[in-house]
C-alpha cells in the first residue's frame, strides 16, 4: 500500500513542496521527501535556506508559505533532494527589541536547534572561513545504524566504576599508540586498556558539537594557541562533535560514535555523557548568532527584566530550562541520545540551574527534573547531577531527586582530600563519606546509590598534582592565574611541583594509593579521573580547559614510569568489583539485625570495637561483614580497613573473626611495590591475627575468609 | 552455488548509488552470490556504506553471500571506524576470495 499524502502540492523555483508535518522538529526523511520543521513563538516569518555541501552561497531559499505554518511551527516537505549533499539553515524574521527579549535578524542564517548532524568544524583546530555567513551547518542525518542486539547495559548503578575522560586528552598524548588519536575511534582502540584497568563505565566530557575556537587565543606565556578543549559550550544538543570523529571529514561522526558505543557495550562498558544544558555557545549580548538567539531568543534564554542575559552558568548566558518548550527540547535531546545512541546515562553540568524558574529563582519541584525522573524512555538511564551552579546554588544532598537522581558528591572530595593531608578536623565527616553519606542521602531514602564519590575530576588538580602542589599554577591559561579553584585541599608532600627527592616521590605515590584506596572501599559509586591511574600530571594546572597540548593530554609513558600506581589502581578496582560488600545500594544499619554474630558494618579504632580509640583524629578503622551481602544467595568475605593519616606508625588491634576464618592481607600502602597490593583472591595470610602495624600515612586492607 | 562479480568505480556515493544498488540486487535476484570488486574504489560515502550493508542483508535473506575484494586503505579505514567492516568478509584479491569460497 502506498501513502496518499506524499505528493507535492506546491512548487518553488523548480523544487516540489507540500505542507510539512510539524512534528517531530528537525529534518526528517519521509519517503522521497525531507520534512523540515522548526518552532518559533515570536517569529513572524521563516525561510528555509539550502546549500550544496561546503558551498558558500545557498542554491535556494524557500519561504514557508502561510499554509506551512501550524500554531507556532513552520514545517514543509521538500521532494527529491539529494540529502547527502545538502546543508540547511533558517532565516527568521521578527522584532528586534532586546528590552522585550527579541533579537530577530533575518540577515543571519541560523542552525536548526534540532540539528542531528552539524558540519563546519570537521577537523580539530582547522581554521574555518570566518567570513562565512553560516558557520555551523545542519545536515540531514542517516539514522539507520545497525545495532544488531545492542542495548544500554543497565548495569546496577552501585556496581559501576566510572572513568571520567575526554576524547582528545585520552589519546592525543605521547605514547598513546593509536591510529586515530583524539577521536571516538581512538577510544575503541583503547578498549583493551580500559578492560585491563577494570572500569565498567566511561563518562565522556562533552561530546555535543561545540566550537574549539570559541575564545581561542595564543597563550601570553608560551605563545601556544589556546582552544576551548573541554567543550562545555554547546552549539547543538542533538549532534556529536564532528572533530571528535576520525571520519568527521566525511561527516560520518554519527556512525563512528555509535560504533564506539556498540563496541564499548560489547565489552561490558557503559557510556555516560556529560551534558551541558545550562548555557550555549552564543554567549551574552555581544556573542554570535548561531541558532537559539535568532530562532527565538525569549524562549531559549533566561533574560533579566531589561532583556539582558542572566549568567548563572558563568558563561555569558543561561538556557531557559524551565520554559516548557526548552524543557521539551532537553527531554527530547536526552531521549534521542538514549534511543539513537544507546547512551547509558547522563551527568548534568551545573545541574542546579535546571531547577531554576524562568526568573532564575530555585524551585522546590522543578518540572524539568521531575519530567526527567519520570520519563518513560529514560526510565533506566542513569541521571547524575553536578548539584551546584555558578550562581551560588549548592544542592549536594538536597537536589530534587524523586529517587532517580544521583549526585556528584562534592563533600566526599573535600573531606577525603583534607583527611589525606592529615587535617585533624575532618574525621567525623570522613566517616559519613565512607559509609555512603547517610547524613546527605538517608533521610530522603535516596540510598548509597545517590552518591557518586570522587576525589578528582576534570575540574581541579589531577590526583598526582593533588599530592605535588599546594597552589594552582594556571599561568599558561593566560588569565594571570586568577582562573581555577583556589581551595584545593592539596598538599605537595614537602616540595612544590616536580622534584628528584626520593622520599618525597615515594610519599606522593603512597598518597595516591591512599586516595584510590579510600575511594574504592567507600560505599557509593566511585569515579576515577582518566589518567590518575598512571599518575598523570598537569604541571599544577587545575583548570586545563584550554590546554590542548601535553598539559592536559595523558602521557602514556607514565604507565611505565608509574607502573606501581597503575598496578595498584588495577588491583584496587578488581577488589571492589569482586566484593559486593563494598557495593551496597542502601545504607547500612550498623547492627547485627539478623543475629549473624557481627553487625553489617562496624567502626573500630586502634582498639577493636572502640571507634574512639586513636590518635589526633587521624586514625580510624572499619569492618564490613560479608554475611550481610548475600542478597544473591552467597555471602561475601569480611573486609577490614585501617586508615592511619597520622605521621607516626600505629598498631591496630584486629576484631576477632569466627573460628574457621583468618585475616589475609590485600593491601598496605606503606609497603613498596609489589608488596603494596596483592591479586584479589590470592591474598597472603598474616602471621599476627590480633594486630596490624599501620605505617605513617598508610592504609591496610584485610580480607577475612575461611582458612 | 554460482558467484558473480560486480566492479565498483572510483566512488560510491549518492550520485551513483542507485545504479550500483540495482546492479547488485539484479545479480542477487538471479540467485548469485556477489563479489564486489572495490579495487578501483577510493571513496565510499554514508549512502555508499548503506548500499553495501543493504546488499549484504538482502544476500543473507536469500542465503547468498556478498564478499568485498580489494578494499583500499582509505575505504577500509572508514569502514573500520564506522563499524561497517564488521559485517563483511573482506579479501585482498579475487583469487583469495574464490579460493576461500571454494573451501
Amino acid at each position: 500500500m502506498r501513502r496518499v499524502d506524499l505528493f507535492p502540492t506546491d512548487e518553488y523555483q523548480g523544487l516540489k513542496l507540500r505542507p510539512g508535518r510539524p512534528y517531530p522538529f528537525g529534518a526528517t526523511v519521509i519517503g522521497k521527501a525531507v520534512n523540515f520543521s522548526v518552532y518559533s513563538r515570536y517569529a513572524t516569518s521563516c525561510t528555509l535556506v539550502l546549500f550544496h555541501n561546503h558551498e558558500e552561497k545557498p542554491f535556494i531559499e524557500i519561504p514557508f508559505f502561510k499554509e506551512f505554518r501550524l500554531g507556532n511551527v513552520f514545517s514543509m516537505m521538500v521532494f527529491d533532494l539529494d540529502y547527502e549533499n545538502i546543508e540547511y539553515g533558517y532565516r527568521m524574521d521578527g522584532p528586534f527589541c532586546p528590552e522585550e527579549g527579541h533579537r530577530f535578524d533575518k540577515s543571519k542564517i541560523l542552525l536548526d536547534p534540532y540539528a542531528k548532524l552539524i558540519v563546519g568544524r570537521d577537523i580539530w583546530g582547522k581554521q574555518p572561513n570566518w567570513d562565512s555567513l553560516y558557520q555551523y551547518r545542519a545536515r540531514v542525518v542517516f539514522d539507520d545504524f545497525d545495532w544488531e542486539d545492542d542495548l544500554p547495559l543497565e548495569t546496577p548503578v552501585n556496581d559501576l566504576v566510572v572513568y571520567e575522560m575526554h576524547v582528545r586528552n585520552f589519546t592525543c598524548g605521547a605514547g598513546a599508540g593509536v591510529k586515530h588519536p583524539g577521536t571516538f575511534a581512538g577510544i575503541v582502540e583503547k578498549i583493551p586498556y580500559l578492560l585491563e584497568l577494570g572500569v565498567n563505565c566511561v563518562e565522556l566530557m562533552p561530546i555535543h558539537e561545540f566550537d574549539e575556537f570559541e575564545n581561542s587565543r595564543p597563550s601570553p606565556i608560551d605563545g601556544r594557541q589556546l582552544y576551548n578543549l573541554w567543550g562545555y559550550s554547546n552549539v547543538g544538543f542533538f549532534a556529536p562533535k564532528a572533530a571528535y570523529a576520525s571520519s568527521g571529514r566525511f561527516s560520518m561522526q554519527v556512525d563512528e560514535l555509535k560504533n564506539m558505543v556498540k563496541r564499548l557495550h560489547a565489552n561490558g562498558i557503559e557510556v555516560i555523557l556529560d551534558v551541558v544544558f545550562n548555557h550555549t555557545a552564543e554567549g551574552n549580548e555581544r556573542g554570535p548568532y548561531i541558532s537559539y538567539r535568532g530562532i527565538d531568543n525569549k524562549t531559549y534564554y533566561m533574560l533579566t527584566p531589561e532583556g539582558y542575559y542572566f549568567n548563572f552558568s558563568g558563561c555569558g548566558n543561561t538556557l531557559n530550562c524551565n520554559n516548557p518548550n526548552v524543557r521539551d527540547m532537553i527531554v527530547e535531546s536526552l531521549r534521542y541520545w538514549v534511543t539513537d545512541y544507546h547512551i547509558d546515562g547522563f551527568r548534568f553540568d551545573l545541574a542546579a540551574i535546571l531547577g531554576r524558574d524562568q526568573n532564575g529563582y530555585p524551585m522546590s519541584n522543578p518540572p524539568l527534573l521531575e519530567s526527567l525522573a519520570h520519563d518513560p524512555i529514560l526510565g533506566k538511564t542513569k541521571l547524575i547531577a553536578e548539584a551546584w551552579d555558578a550562581g551560588g546554588l549548592y544542592q549536594v544532598g538536597s537536589f530534587p531527586s524523586w529517587g532517580r537522581w544521583a549526585e556528584w558528591n562534592g563533600k566526599f572530595r573535600d573531606s577525603i582530600r583534607r583527611y589525606l593531608k592529615s587535617d585533624e578536623q575532618v574525621l567525623g565527616d570522613v566517616k559519613e563519606r565512607i559509609i555512603g553519606s547517610p547524613d546527605l542521602y538517608a533521610s530522603q531514602k535516596r540510598g548509597i546509590k545517590a552518591s557518586v564519590n570522587f576525589i578528582t575530576a576534570h575540574d581541579g588538580f589531577t590526583l598526582m598534582d593533588l599530592v605535588s602542589y599546594n597552589y594552582k599554577h594556571n599561568e599558561a591559561n593566560g588569565e594571570g592565574n586568577r582562573d581555577g579553584e583556589d581551595h584545593n585541599n592539596s598538599w605537595n608532600c614537602g616540595w612544590e611541583g616536580d622534584c628528584n627527592d626520593e622520599g618525597i616521590n615515594r610519599l606522593r605515590h603512597q598518597q595516591v594509593k591512599n586516595a584510590i584506596s579510600m575511594l574504592m572501599v567507600s560505599q557509593g559509586i566511585p569515579m576515577v579521573l582518566s589518567g590518575d591511574e598512571m599518575g598523570n600530571s598537569q604541571q599544577g594546572n587545575n583548570n586545563a580547559y584550554c590546554q590542548d597540548n601535553e598539559i592536559a593530554w595523558l602521557d602514556w609513558n607514565n604507565l611505565q614510569k608509574n607502573a606501581d600506581i597503575f598496578r595498584y589502581f588495577k588491583q584496587m578496582i578488581k577488589f571492589r568489583r569482586q566484593h559486593k560488600v563494598l557495593r551496597y545500594d542502601d545504607h547500612l544499619s550498623h547492627t547485627d539485625y539478623r543475629n549473624l554474630g557481627y553487625p553489617d558494618f562496624s567502626w573500630h579504632g586502634v582498639k577493636a570495637w572502640q571507634p574512639d580509640s586513636g590518635y589526633n583524629n587521624l586514625t580510624t578503622a572499619f569492618m564490613l561483614n560479608g554475611q550481610y551481602a548475600d542478597a544473591d544467595g552467597t555471602p561475601d568475605d569480611f573486609i577490614y580497613v585501617a586508615m592511619n593519616m597520622h605521621w607516626d606508625m600505629h598498631g591496630f588491634e584486629l576484631p576477632q573473626l569466627p573460628q574457621d576464618m583468618a585475616w589475609y592481607i590485600f593491601a598496605n600502602t606503606g609497603m613498596p611495590s609489589p608488596e603494596d597490593i596483592f591479586e584479589p583472591g590470592k591474598e597472603p595470610i598474616i602471621d599476627n591475627q590480633h594486630e596490624v602495624l599501620v605505617g605513617p600515612r598508610s592504609i591496610i586492607i584485610l580480607v577475612g575468609k575461611k582458612k | 552455488m554460482s558467484i558473480e562479480s560486480y566492479k565498483l568505480g572510483e566512488e560510491l556515493d549518492s550520485f551513483n548509488y542507485q545504479e550500483v544498488q540495482d546492479g547488485i540486487l539484479a545479480l542477487l535476484d538471479k540467485g548469485n552470490s556477489v563479489i564486489l570488486d572495490m579495487t578501483a574504489c577510493k571513496y565510499v560515502s554514508s549512502t555508499g556504506l548503506r548500499v553495501l550493508l543493504y546488499s549484504k542483508k538482502v544476500a543473507a535473506s536469500k542465503n547468498l553471500s556478498l564478499y568485498l575484494v580489494g578494499v583500499g586503505p582509505e575505504v577500509k579505514d572508514i569502514m573500520d571506524v564506522t563499524g561497517f567492516e564488521d559485517f563483511f568478509e573482506v579479501f585482498n584479491t579475487m583469487e583469495e576470495c574464490l579460493e576461500s569460497v571454494k573451501q
